[in-house]
């Protein structure tokens, strides 16, 4: 479903990204950790082009994305992506932040698209939050509406950058409860968090990045068992110990 | 000497067309200069360097004129360009569009600024294209930052129309000073037309404050 291959990337003279490669299969579950600058976000940023790489190739769902030609536009359209600061149109309720796009990205009517909309927020246990502006909302509640607001384009896999990072400890788990059900339907997801409790629940296998490069690719169990690097087994006493 | 109320009652509806004349260039160069601003502040935020350019050198252009001159220069250079007259009152419009089109494009240009970095990628990762999303997304969200700033530009307009006698148009002051010359009351006149122009921009910054609030929300 997506392929990243040996992808490089700069910044001036910095190389944030290293050589990395990874495969998602569809209905896989991934999730990316390690240290706070290694270049996690930008690698999922690359993942639907909000970030170009200096080369290598990214593929999703057949789509060239690195492929200059590729219109970006209608490949982001199929791929959805969560923000650690949830990023919610502050101008437009939950309802309309959930609408505008599939209006005019998708093209679908206005009826067809609140339709929608209503029942995306009632999954996401908001039907009665609707006309309310982000403002109004809780950090949890707006980053379940900012997960219904991709669901709502109907995307083939989905992007979360540290989802409930910003939240207060009290709203991790209504979030994180949304994305469970969401990977236990079968949805490709590729996860950068540092919630490990999440990650041995569904993730299928854990990816840890240092340094700008892929350290490590482990099937779950064993990335929590046994990491084969060094800096894994670091960072993972670090974070596990509180 | 007595305060004569009399004359400021008598010259009332000529006072009146004057106004008039001052709220209609503010609304034609508000309504011009905000559309053309915004189409120069996208330019400038483009980063397509001919559109950059073009942007950068219109703004420091008509920002290092004063509007006095603007104003002259479109009376006799627009019927020179097209051959024929196009009268005051046009070239007046025309001259206000162009030069208010300089301010508002740095203030839409802040207000663009303004808006984040994850704003415009949570718009792009929907799909929306770059324009859909200035549109959309980052316009929206630029008017209302900057609606207090684009408020206090107009007031600075309305007081500037009356530059707009170098052309022999007759706005509120203009208006104002041909009967206070006329029938020999300057202070009745000038105080009479201090006290509207206190009015109306008062009531415009109030209107500004109660917008401020209002968006705090
Ligand atoms: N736009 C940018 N320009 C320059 N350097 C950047 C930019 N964005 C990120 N970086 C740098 O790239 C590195 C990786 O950043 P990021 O992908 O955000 O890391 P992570 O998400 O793992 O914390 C960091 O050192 C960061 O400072
Ligand atoms: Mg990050």
């Amino acid at each position: 479903m997506i392929e990243i291959d040996s992808i490089n990337k700069w910044y001036g003279d910095f190389q944030v990204l290293k050589n990395c490669s990874l495969r998602v299969e569809k209905g896989e579950v991934v999730v990316v950790c390690g240290p706070s600058g290694s270049g996690k976000s930008t690698l999922i940023k690359c993942v639907n082009g909000l970030e170009p790489v200096d080369s290598g190739r990214i593929t999703v769902n057949g789509m060239v994305v690195t492929d200059p030609s590729t219109r970006l536009p209608k490949v982001r359209a199929q791929i959805g992506m969560v923000f650690q600061h949830f990023e919610l149109f502050p101008h437009k309720t939950a309802l309309e932040n959930l609408m505008l796009t599939q209006i005019k990205v998708l093209r679908r009517s206005r009826h067809e698209a609140e339709r929608k909309a209503h029942q995306l927020l009632e999954r996401v246990g908001l039907a009665d939050q609707a006309d309310k502006y982000p403002n109004a909302l809780s950090g949890g509640q707006q980053q379940r509406v900012a997960i219904a607001r991709a669901l709502a384009m109907d995307p083939v896999a989905m992007l979360f950058d540290e989802p409930t990072s910003a939240l207060d400890p009290e709203m991790i788990s209504e979030v994180l409860d949304v994305m469970v059900e969401l990977a236990r339907e079968g949805m490709t997801m590729i996860v950068v968090t540092h919630e490990m409790g999440f990650a041995r629940k569904v993730a299928q296998r854990v990816v840890f990045m240092d340094g700008g490069m892929i350290q490590e690719i482990a099937p779950t169990p064993v990335f929590f068992e046994s990491p084969s690097s060094e800096r894994a087994k670091l960072f993972l006493s670090k974070i596990l110990s509180h | 000497m007595r305060f004569d109320y009399q004359v400021i009652i008598d010259a009332l509806p000529f006072l009146l067309d004057g106004l008039l004349l001052s709220f209609y260039l503010t609304a034609i160069a508000m309504v011009g200069g905000l559309a053309l601003g915004t189409l120069l502040a996208l330019m400038r935020t483009s980063g397509k360097l001919p559109l950059v350019w073009f942007a950068k050198l219109y703004v420091n252009f008509f920002r290092s004129l004063p509007l006095i001159l603007v104003i002259f220069w479109f009376y006799f250079l627009v019927p020179l360009a097209i051959g024929r007259p196009v009268g005051s009152l046009y070239s007046a419009l025309i001259a206000f569009t162009l030069f208010e089109a300089a301010y508002y494009s740095e203030i839409m240009r802040a207000g663009l600024n303004s808006v984040s970095r994850g704003q415009i990628n949570a718009g792009l990762a929907l799909g929306l294209t770059w324009r859909q999303n200035m549109q959309y997304v980052a316009l929206p969200q630029a008017i209302r930052a900057m609606l207090p700033v684009l408020v206090t530009q107009a007031i600075i307009l309305f007081q500037d129309t009356s530059l707009v006698y170098v052309v022999a148009l007759r706005d509120f002051m203009t208006a104002s000073s041909i009967v206070a010359v006329r029938e020999g009351r300057l202070i009745e006149l000038y105080l009479f037309a201090a006290v509207v122009y206190f009015i109306i921009c008062f009531a415009g910054s109030m209107f500004v404050r109660s917008l401020q609030r209002r968006m705090v929300r």
